[in-house]
């Protein structure tokens, strides 16, 4: 007998009740179905927002120790928790600006463009076993494409915004996501090989009982969070928007709540790679039988242990030059990810 | 600027970008007009001159004495270094004999202020790297050394230290506790400082054999200083030329062969150890004394002229002093070392990536408050 905790049971109770009442009342499913999937699509979007509020707090206050500051402490009075809140504020009453050679239209739908895919990604990941929007057959294709499609909206960005620099940074993000997509995809490659299925249920289930794949492949774990840091455009792989270089980037004539949409992007595909990572490799939403927390909480855990690891990252390195970055993804990461393809096959054939 | 004409290697259009003079790195309000193909630097123009006060021309109507002050907005990172040179050369015009105390005093000051100077390079060049975290630790340090600045003089950016014959103010009490232990400190974090960036792969990546600068455009350029020693040639003022009371301290001119922008780094970080060396012995050796050699109340030279070369933290800082007799000089020159390194810029600029050309522009350490005056 599985005795499940959290979140889900009352989820589960909520879906039992809306289909009771709209079958009592004598309509047909598909308005229940439908109802139920608003309100999980609303409540995945209060979540990403205050993921995002708090990611962004969390950043600060994580480079803040590292330099050995403080960072925000005073808005909102415990160690500054509203300053994130602020801001945002703040750039909603900025004043939106769209330079005057600008393409005006591409200008206005970039923001959305970049925001909408990084949103449906979240769709397909399992928060506990039943506590999913879709439990899509390719879930994880899904979240691959989706978020391959960000750099449409950052080429889009740095074109119309018509200056050289927004230029340079859509070309270098052009060319980095493109050619770090592939190591991203090839190194949860292996792990679908070896599960035999790309439902992400079926890969948090594979891994019970601590059999985490960060284990079992530990090569295509590093692989994927050295692609995942390129994929979500942070330190050393921050070259589209690079402020020593190329002063902004491709949101250089972002303003207002435009540039608010940018930077929620790109918080929200850190909180993806971060959530992939967590259900491929670290066990999802399981956790250890003897501590019965709900499987949200550690599936949280496990995200904000790889975001914190991202954040390291960003305050400790440098960055890499645009050719040293082709060079690293296309000549070390994209060979290695194939040389653990063919061992892992390797391995399933002789020892199966 | 007229229409970019200039065609790539394949005969296809190149980009013309406007590097400066706003923007993020380039130390101040440089501007350089660059050329594009891609990524790759065809042509490169620096333009300077967006920070021009005129300062050479203000000093003909000023008094020795306010020169001095005045010298604090050279370059103003160095203050000390440049209230150095302004003093010795009006001295050596006058030619009055300057009491020990002051002249360790200077010593002290100026050693201190070219590891601020250094401590800054490492933090600005690190952060021209995308290493945010670096700038944080150099200004750390660098206002602990601010705050020994600030005990002696009272100000922290322009000192205004030196007096013709002297220096303004005694050190005040426990100012010498205060100085060996930011020695102490300052060489236990300059290991914090190896292991966060000289180590770190990928800094090596960027800046080993990036910007390499050849002896004999060392010398063809006549730069000085850290990026000509850099390049394999040994020659310090503080030895070859010494000034001051330099040749009682006991310290290591470092010396570099590669010149690239790596070597430049180490470079800097070796004379901060020199310089912590020499602010160790110059504490041991003060003693109580006069600080200020008897001048008159209004400076009034004979008529001559006096050049004076001293050892800045970014190269030879040197002034030209023509009197006329008169309270004012008649004319002062400063041969500044940031725009006399400054001009290698163009000639390295060629064929490097975008990302290279703020590297390399960090790796010669300008202030653009020196290059323009």
């Amino acid at each position: 007998m599985n005795i499940s905790y959290g979140l889900e049971n009352i989820w589960t109770w909520l879906i039992t009740l809306i289909d009771r009442l709209f079958c009592r009342a004598g309509l047909p499913y598909i308005f229940a179905y439908t109802l139920e999937k608003i309100i999980f699509g609303v409540a995945l979007l209060v979540f990403i927002s205050i993921s995002v509020l708090f990611l962004i707090w969390l950043e600060r206050k994580v480079s803040a120790h590292m330099q050995s500051r403080l960072g925000p402490m005073h808005v909102g009075g415990w160690h500054g928790w509203a300053q994130t809140i602020a801001d945002m504020v703040k750039l909603l009453f900025k004043e939106d600006i769209i330079p005057a050679k600008a393409d005006k239209w591409v200008h206005r739908i970039a923001p959305i463009v970049v925001f909408v895919p990084s949103l449906m990604a979240f769709l397909v990941i399992p928060f506990e076993k039943n506590l999913i929007g879709q439990d899509l057959n390719a879930g994880i294709l899904l979240i691959f494409a989706f978020s391959s499609l960000a750099v449409l909206a950052i080429i889009m960005g740095g074109w119309a915004s018509n200056n050289k620099y927004t230029l340079l940074g859509g070309i270098r993000s052009a060319a980095q996501m493109v050619s770090y997509e592939i190591p991203l995809v090839l190194s949860v490659l292996s792990v679908i090989m070896l599960v035999g299925s790309l439902k992400l249920n079926d890969i948090v289930e594979a891994q019970q009982g601590w059999h985490w794949f960060a284990f079992t492949q530990p090569l295509a774990f590093m692989l994927y969070i050295i692609a995942a840091t390129a994929e979500v455009n942070r330190t050393p792989f921050d070259l589209p928007e690079a402020e020593s270089e190329i002063v902004s980037g491709y949101n250089t004539e972002y303003s207002g709540l435009k540039y608010g949409f940018f930077m929620l992007s790109e918080f929200t595909n850190m909180l993806i790679v971060a959530l992939v990572a967590a259900t491929v490799f670290m066990g999802g939403w399981q956790g250890p039988k003897w501590l019965p927390l709900p499987g949200i909480i550690w599936l949280l855990l496990k995200t904000y242990l790889i975001v914190f690891v991202l954040m390291w990252f960003r305050w400790t390195f440098p960055r890499l030059r645009v050719d040293r970055l082709m060079d690293f993804g296309w000549k070390v990461l994209i060979p290695l990810a194939f040389v653990n393809i063919f061992l892992t096959g390797l391995f399933m054939v002789v020892f199966k | 600027m007229t229409e970019n004409t200039l065609k790539d290697k394949d005969g296809f259009e190149t980009m013309y970008l406007n590097m400066g003079p706003q923007h993020p790195s380039t130390h101040g309000v440089l501007r350089l007009g660059l050329v594009l193909d891609g990524e790759v630097i065809i042509k490169a123009e620096p333009d300077i001159g967006y920070l021009h006060r005129g300062m050479e021309k203000l000093a003909e109507s000023r008094t020795y004495q306010a020169n001095i002050a005045m010298s604090d907005r050279f370059d103003y990172v160095t203050s000390m270094n440049n209230n150095f040179v302004t003093a010795l050369a009006v001295e050596k015009l006058l030619g009055v004999e300057i009491p020990k105390r002051a002249q360790y005093l200077r010593i002290l000051m100026a050693e201190l202020n070219r590891v601020v100077n250094h401590i800054l390079f490492f933090g600005f060049f690190a952060m021209d790297l995308g290493a945010t975290t670096a700038l944080i630790f150099g200004f750390r340090e660098r206002e602990e050394a601010l705050e020994l600045f600030e005990s002696v003089c009272g100000a922290r950016l322009t000192y205004n230290y030196f007096r013709v014959g002297g220096v303004s103010r005694d050190l005040p009490a426990g100012f010498i506790e205060k100085a060996g232990n930011f020695v102490k400190m300052m060489r236990s974090r300059l290991k914090d400082y190896d292991d966060l960036v000289t180590g770190n792969v990928i800094f090596q990546d960027r800046s080993v054999g990036i910007g390499r600068i050849s002896k004999e455009d060392v010398l063809a350029y006549s730069l000085s200083g850290p990026v000509m020693r850099a390049s394999g040639i040994k020659y310090d003022i503080r030895k070859d030329d010494t000034y001051s009371v330099y040749r009682e301290f006991d310290f290591e001119v470092p010396v570099r062969e590669n010149g690239d922008c790596f070597d430049r780094y180490m470079m800097r970080m070796l004379e901060l150890r020199e310089a912590l060396k020499i602010i160790e012995q110059v504490l041991i050796k003060l003693e109580p004394g006069e600080i200020l050699a008897k001048v008159p109340k209004i400076i009034k030279p004979p008529a001559g002229e006096a050049y004076v070369r001293t050892e800045s933290p970014k190269g030879e800082l040197a002034l030209y002093l023509v009197s006329d007799g008169t309270a004012n000089p008649y004319r002062l020159h400063l041969r500044a070392p940031s725009f006399i390194n400054l001009q290698i810029l163009q000639k390295i600029l060629t064929g490097v990536k975008v990302a290279d050309v703020i590297a390399i522009l960090g790796s010669i350490d300008i202030t653009l408050g020196e290059v323009d005056r």
